[in-house]
């Protein structure tokens, strides 16, 4: 988090007292119980089957072996291809969609253009009513014909109306005598978008670009209702399958062809490796992350 | 994070001067612009078409986004009319028999409808006041240490923002490590203090607890960050004169701080409120791990569609309740703003 969102308030000496330290305290704990199950997955991870099945989870790995890993890893082949739609998935839909939504989100601050009350209701209206699951279900499935296609998995999250505001409400904030001055200068609106508005607005693009990345990343919806294909399946969709799977074997003895298959830290190690990206990205982008959230709520 | 964005959504007022600026410069790639001194007929119906040509080119780069809302958004408003027909794939949305309100004769006879909606409500009321009371409280106690302590302060926030980023999927593992029967930690630590072990996945009595922590675990932090960016904003003048009257920690907190946070808290219940009748899927449908044990607890309007239609295929019903839940939240989202509205103009939604 960048530190000019917290500056020191101005107010004399501090001096420590027993009250402060009791909430620094109780905040500590928090912060701990927050982290708390992250640690406990990583730590089965990286435990033996023997370990779990005998002492149980815990916040120490229990007789630490990747031997997890190295079953996860032995055949990557699924969990690659899984990576591999997600990252499509994220990195398309992350950038079409920012740019689409940036383009609307420009012409609802043009004060002269005749639509811009029309588009704001039309927004304000796709934000609190829906179809529903069952329309949307059957339009794109008898209809679009979308299902089994890596666009089903990319359409529908491509635009949403409170990102669209977050955008306009930046761009409004935007000197307008830079706005002015470029249309003196001849520049179109396009130009006038893509040379001054663009470049100014990073800040915002980011913010809005990370939450988006971060629902396409997380998303097992889509697949759950749509995809069919082995090979369109998205990381999420593919770790479900597995504690589905997973279970399946364990409940049933017959199938259990590979005995002693490693059933509970595998399932963890595969939770690792598919909130790995995330949470390593987590670090660098988080202050953004903020930011966005301030820039959304601080005005309120 | 759906929350943020629509605090700005509100009608502005009209802006005469900035209309004005825009029909004196010539707009568009119509040319560069030349001071008018003396208006000619000409000039004017050129700067007509420029005028003109300007809204085409906005309406064309808004045009794939309004597209794809109209697509993903808008038919499936219209596709609703399933609610009210027999559907067969065969005949199509179009071409299916109108049964009227049978579907929803359908859902409110069997006892089930109050059942889910009642569950839906009042799991989401449990998380709306959890999640509220938790984010202000961890706002306003970050607040205290974080002139003293800025480095932990912001470790502490990132901690509590950590689960947001993670899925639902990822989040129902997190949670089966607590509660395994055989090998989670909850029973372990029951067991190994003479304690019984529960079949977590098995008692639905449980489940209200433990969505409404998961919930709050997961979400809280954004609100955190939120709420604190909203104190952050008040002016210390407000905290300095009231020390100096001598005012407690406490007053300050209940005459100043919270007061100023009000509309920020307000848009936030205003949009919870707007999605009471919509529970979140994943919550419901991944944590408790789709277990049938648990309907009784688990069960929300949400998942009750999403099995309706993929399990026995009654697109009707399945429409009927899409339809209810929609219509229902959005008339109580209206019915709320214009609460808000009447008393306090600023702080209403739309």
């Amino acid at each position: 988090m960048s530190t000019a969102t917290i500056p020191p308030r101005a107010r004399g000496p501090v001096r420590l007292n027993w009250s402060r330290a009791l909430i620094h305290f109780l905040l500590l704990v928090c912060a701990v119980a927050f982290v708390a199950p992250l640690v406990m997955v990583l730590a089965a991870s990286f435990s033996s089957e023997d370990g779990i099945n005998r002492q149980g989870y815990g916040f120490l790995p229990r007789h630490f072996t990747t031997f997890a890993y190295r079953y996860v890893i032995g055949d990557p082949s699924q969990l690659l291809q899984a990576y591999g739609v997600s990252m499509l998935v994220t990195f398309v839909g992350t950038f079409v969609g920012v740019f689409l939504m940036a383009m609307l989100a420009y012409t609802l601050v043009r004060k002269d253009y005749v639509l811009r009350r029309p588009i704001g209701l039309y927004l304000l209206f796709a934000m609190l009513f829906s179809g529903g699951l069952v329309p949307s279900y059957i339009l794109i499935t008898q209809y679009l014909h979308l299902q089994n296609t890596i666009f089903v998995l990319i359409l529908p999250y491509l635009v949403s109306p409170w990102f669209v505001i977050i955008l306009r409400t930046y761009f409004a904030s935007l000197p307008t005598e830079l706005l002015d001055a470029a249309r003196i200068d001849g520049a179109g609106e396009l130009r006038t978008f893509f040379q001054i508005v663009l470049p100014l607005s990073r800040p915002a693009l980011a913010t809005v670009g990370l939450f988006t990345a971060l629902i396409y990343w997380n998303d097992w919806w889509l697949g759950l209702l749509y995809i069919d294909n082995q090979n369109l399946v998205p990381v999420q969709l593919f770790l479900y399958r597995i504690l589905s799977n997973i279970d399946a074997l364990a409940t049933n003895p017959q199938m259990t062809a590979g005995a002693g298959a490693p059933v509970q830290t595998v399932r963890m190690a595969v939770a690792i490796l598919a909130i790995g990206p995330i949470v390593v990205a987590f670090g660098f982008v988080q202050r953004y992350l903020v930011r966005g959230i301030t820039l959304g709520g601080i005005k309120g | 994070m759906t929350a943020v964005g629509t605090v700005h959504h509100r009608p502005e007022p009209p802006d005469p001067a900035g209309a004005a600026v825009a029909t004196a410069g010539p707009a568009g790639p119509a040319g560069p612009a030349r001071p008018e001194k003396a208006p000619r007929p000409r000039s004017r119906a050129r700067r007509r078409t420029a005028r003109r040509r300007a809204n085409l080119v906005l309406f064309l780069m808004g045009a794939p986004a309004l597209a794809v809302l109209f697509v993903f958004s808008y038919l499936p408003m219209a596709g609703l009319v399933l609610a009210f027909e027999d559907y067969r794939p065969r005949d199509g949305i179009t071409g299916s028999q109108w049964v009227g309100w049978q579907n929803f004769t359908y859902l409110f006879t069997g006892g089930d409808a109050w059942h889910i909606t009642f569950t839906t409500v009042f799991m989401n009321a449990l998380i709306i006041t959890a999640t509220l009371v938790t984010s202000l409280t961890l706002a306003l106690l970050l607040n205290e240490i974080r002139d003293r302590w800025p480095r932990a302060a912001r470790l502490y926030q990132s901690a509590m923002f950590l689960p947001f980023v993670f899925s639902w999927v990822v989040v129902s593992y997190f949670v089966f490590a607590f509660l395994d029967a055989d090998h989670g930690l909850v029973n372990h630590l029951l067991t190994s203090s003479g304690g019984t072990p529960v079949d977590w996945y098995a008692q639905p009595g449980w489940w209200p607890l433990i969505l409404t922590l998961v919930a709050v675990w997961k979400g809280v932090g954004f609100w955190v960050i939120a709420y604190l960016a909203a104190i952050l904003a008040i002016d210390p003048q407000y905290y300095e004169a009231a020390a100096l009257d001598g005012a407690t920690k406490w007053q300050q907190t209940r005459r100043i701080t919270l007061p100023l946070l009000s509309p920020l808290i307000i848009i936030n219940l205003l949009l919870s409120l707007s999605h009471i009748f919509h529970a979140d899927f994943g919550l419901f449908y991944q944590v408790p791990r789709n277990s049938t044990l648990l309907y009784p607890t688990t069960d929300v309007i949400d998942t009750y569609v999403y099995r309706a239609l993929t399990s026995l295929g009654d697109v009707g019903m399945s429409a009927a309740a899409g339809l209810y839940q929609a219509l229902v939240g959005f008339i109580l989202v209206l019915v709320a703003n214009w609460l808000v509205r009447r008393r306090d103009p600023d702080k209403a939604l739309f």
